[in-house]
């Protein structure tokens, strides 16, 4: 027997593997495909205290080994999700991390308060959005903001808080430490990195907003490093992505430092790619006769 | 439904750069005319499905048709698939055209450039279709419609049928019906609904025509798609009401669509 289950933050999930925000919807879609309580958790598309129309089409691009996406957080508003969106994720045995966003403190904050007293595990606070001018990346690449934006949060949280950070900073240690010292309970990473294409044919961008965010197997390599960096540099635990497609992928971040990974981009080349993830952890287990998946976590 | 493995049973070139391609799958099994698949390159870099129009579906031998042109690195990969060759794919996918709805209704479909394909599963489903098709200059699939029903076309260059575009076609019909015509088309009736898929100008063009004469109209759309399956939010198109789905006016082409009736998007 294997022991894959996790302490995150004082929520046990019962494998370290989770869903990228923003590439898996509430779950209702991909729940058409496998059993959503094969997860450790589902982390849902960020929502606001409103409704977000988002950006312009084309809001996606590919990449070699990626894509570059500028949705511009596209979302039904919170009122919307509480009845409709967790009540569907509450039939599955799996933890709810339940992604934030705004444009400004009050409203991260008024969406946090409305979570109070819901079926809602922990909280992903993103501040790290390319694609959204106030709220998104301003706050996630300023250590003071980052602090300012942590406290505001989980001063009205009653469900462990993670902030989401930037990867478009000089040094991560920084966002990481001032997450850190605003009170965060976890920190997760690598958000998407800045990006442009360019239809050379028609000298034009590719994307309506002509910078997106670029995501998948590219960025892995950046998201390890970073993991790693960021870990070390905190004493809370770390939920790790950027670029995960195959079990080695998420195992390579835990050995980096993350507790728990999160499948994003991958989902979208293979529905079924999350839970894959979570057998592949489990035999890589086996054949290295590793009897708690915990002893991986940070140790290279 | 799951991500599978189709066997390519044929592949020919029909015309300049479009290809007919018939898959083993079991997605055909409950295709609907005017779904698409998400069909994967086979190249591990190229993550992303490409959105491909079901052209027409045999559930008995379990087989799909698909015609496509060849435009970047992806559809190149495919149009490299011989016969025996194995190809990912997610489907099927999208709403479909209401073809239920209006069986024994005369139906005009009408369709530009790559998107004639989806009409020809649509048309099998309908006792009385009947086709308005624009080509630049060479026709294709011009035969599988032939058999079908009328076929009234046009070309950029005049090379066959009205030189121009289909609405010119159609309104030069309008103008001078012919009595001893084929079908209700080339005799002057008017259509009871309208489907259409083609490139976006023609989409509006067809729109305005269906509103002028109150003729419902349901036009596929395309958006580059990410997930194929209404998960990201990357496909989306504007509507005139809040759609249903992130309550704002965007609905997802993969999922809502692509067929939509022409009066609630904003084309
Ligand atoms: C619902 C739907 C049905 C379609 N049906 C057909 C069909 O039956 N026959 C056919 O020939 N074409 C069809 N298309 C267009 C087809 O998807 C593109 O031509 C194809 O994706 C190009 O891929 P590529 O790798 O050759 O080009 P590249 O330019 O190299 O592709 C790069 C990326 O852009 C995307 N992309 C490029 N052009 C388009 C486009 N026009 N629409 C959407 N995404 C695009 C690709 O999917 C890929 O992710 C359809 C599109 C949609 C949305
Ligand atoms: C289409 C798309 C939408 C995204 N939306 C969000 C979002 O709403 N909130 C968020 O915090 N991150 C969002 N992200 C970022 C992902 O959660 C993740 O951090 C990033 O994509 C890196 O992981 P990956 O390479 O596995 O996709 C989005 C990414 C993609 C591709
Ligand atoms: S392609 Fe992802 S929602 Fe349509």
């Amino acid at each position: 027997m294997v022991n894959l289950a996790v302490d995150f933050c004082g929520v046990t999930l019962k494998n370290p593997v989770t869903t990228a925000s923003g590439t898996f919807g509430s779950g209702m879609e991909y729940g058409e495909f496998f059993d959503l309580s094969r997860l450790g958790a589902v982390t849902t598309k960020g929502v606001a205290n409103v409704p977000w129309e988002g950006n312009p089409t084309p809001r996606v691009a590919e990449t070699p080994s990626g894509m570059l996406n500028a949705i511009g957080l596209q979302n039904p508003g919170i009122d919307v999700f509480l009845e409709r969106d967790l009540p569907y994720l509450a039939k599955y045995d799996t933890k709810v991390i339940v992604n934030v966003c705004g444009h400004a403190e009050e409203e991260y904050v008024e969406v946090v308060e409305k979570l109070a007293d819901e079926p809602a595990d922990l909280l992903e606070i993103n501040i790290s959005c390319p694609n959204v001018k106030a709220g998104g990346i301003a706050f996630g690449t300023d250590p003071k903001a980052v602090e300012a934006i942590t406290r505001a949060v989980k001063a009205k949280a009653r469900q462990p808080v993670i902030m989401k950070l930037s990867p478009n900073v000089t040094d991560i240690k920084e966002t990481a430490k001032a997450a850190e010292a605003g009170g965060a309970d976890a920190i997760s990473l690598i958000n998407t990195l800045t990006g442009m294409k360019i239809d050379v044919e028609r000298r034009r961008f590719l994307l309506a907003n002509r910078t997106g965010g670029l995501s998948g197997p590219a960025i892995h390599p950046i998201a390890v490093r970073m993991v790693y960096e960021a870990s070390h540099a905190v004493g809370i635990p770390v939920l790790g992505m950027g670029g995960v497609r195959t079990a080695e992928d998420a195992i390579e971040l835990m050995m980096a430092g993350a507790a728990v990974v999160a499948v994003g981009t991958a989902n979208f080349h293979d529905p079924l790619a999350a839970a894959k993830v979570v057998d592949g952890i489990r035999e890589f287990c086996v054949k290295h006769e590793i009897r708690d998946v915990r002893d991986i976590i940070g140790c290279v | 439904m799951q991500k599978e493995t189709g066997r390519v049973v044929s592949q020919k070139k029909i015309a300049e750069d479009i290809f007919d391609l018939r898959i083993r799958t079991s997605a055909a099994k409950d295709a609907r005319p005017g779904q698409f698949l998400m069909v994967f390159t086979g190249d591990e870099s190229r993550l992303l499905g490409r959105p491909i129009s079901i052209c027409e579906a045999d559930a008995k031998k379990g087989e799909l048709r698909l015609v496509y042109r060849q435009m970047g690195a992806g559809t190149r990969a495919l149009a490299a698939l011989a016969e025996g060759g194995c190809v990912e794919l997610l489907g099927p996918l999208g709403n479909g055209f209401p073809v239920k709805d209006f069986q024994d209704r005369r139906v005009l479909l009408i369709g530009g450039g790559i998107g004639i394909p989806p009409l020809v599963g649509a048309a099998w489903q309908l006792s009385r279709p009947a086709f308005a098709v624009g080509y630049r200059s060479e026709s294709y699939l011009l035969e599988d419609l032939e058999r079908i029903g009328e076929v009234l076309a046009a070309t950029e260059d005049g090379s066959l049928g009205t030189r121009g575009n289909v609405i010119d076609a159609l309104l030069a019909l309008e103008a001078e019906p012919k009595a001893g015509g084929a079908g209700w088309l080339t005799r002057g009736l008017c259509p009871e609904v309208i489907f259409a898929c083609g490139p976006m100008p023609m989409l509006r063009a067809v729109a305005a025509y269906a509103k002028e004469r109150a003729i419902p109209c349901f036009v596929s759309l395309e958006e580059r798609m990410a997930c194929g399956v209404g998960a990201c939010l990357g496909c989306v198109t504007k509507t005139k009401e809040t759609d249903g789905h992130s309550h704002v006016k965007n609905a997802r082409v993969c999922k809502e669509g692509p067929v939509f009736d022409s009066r609630e998007v904003a084309l």
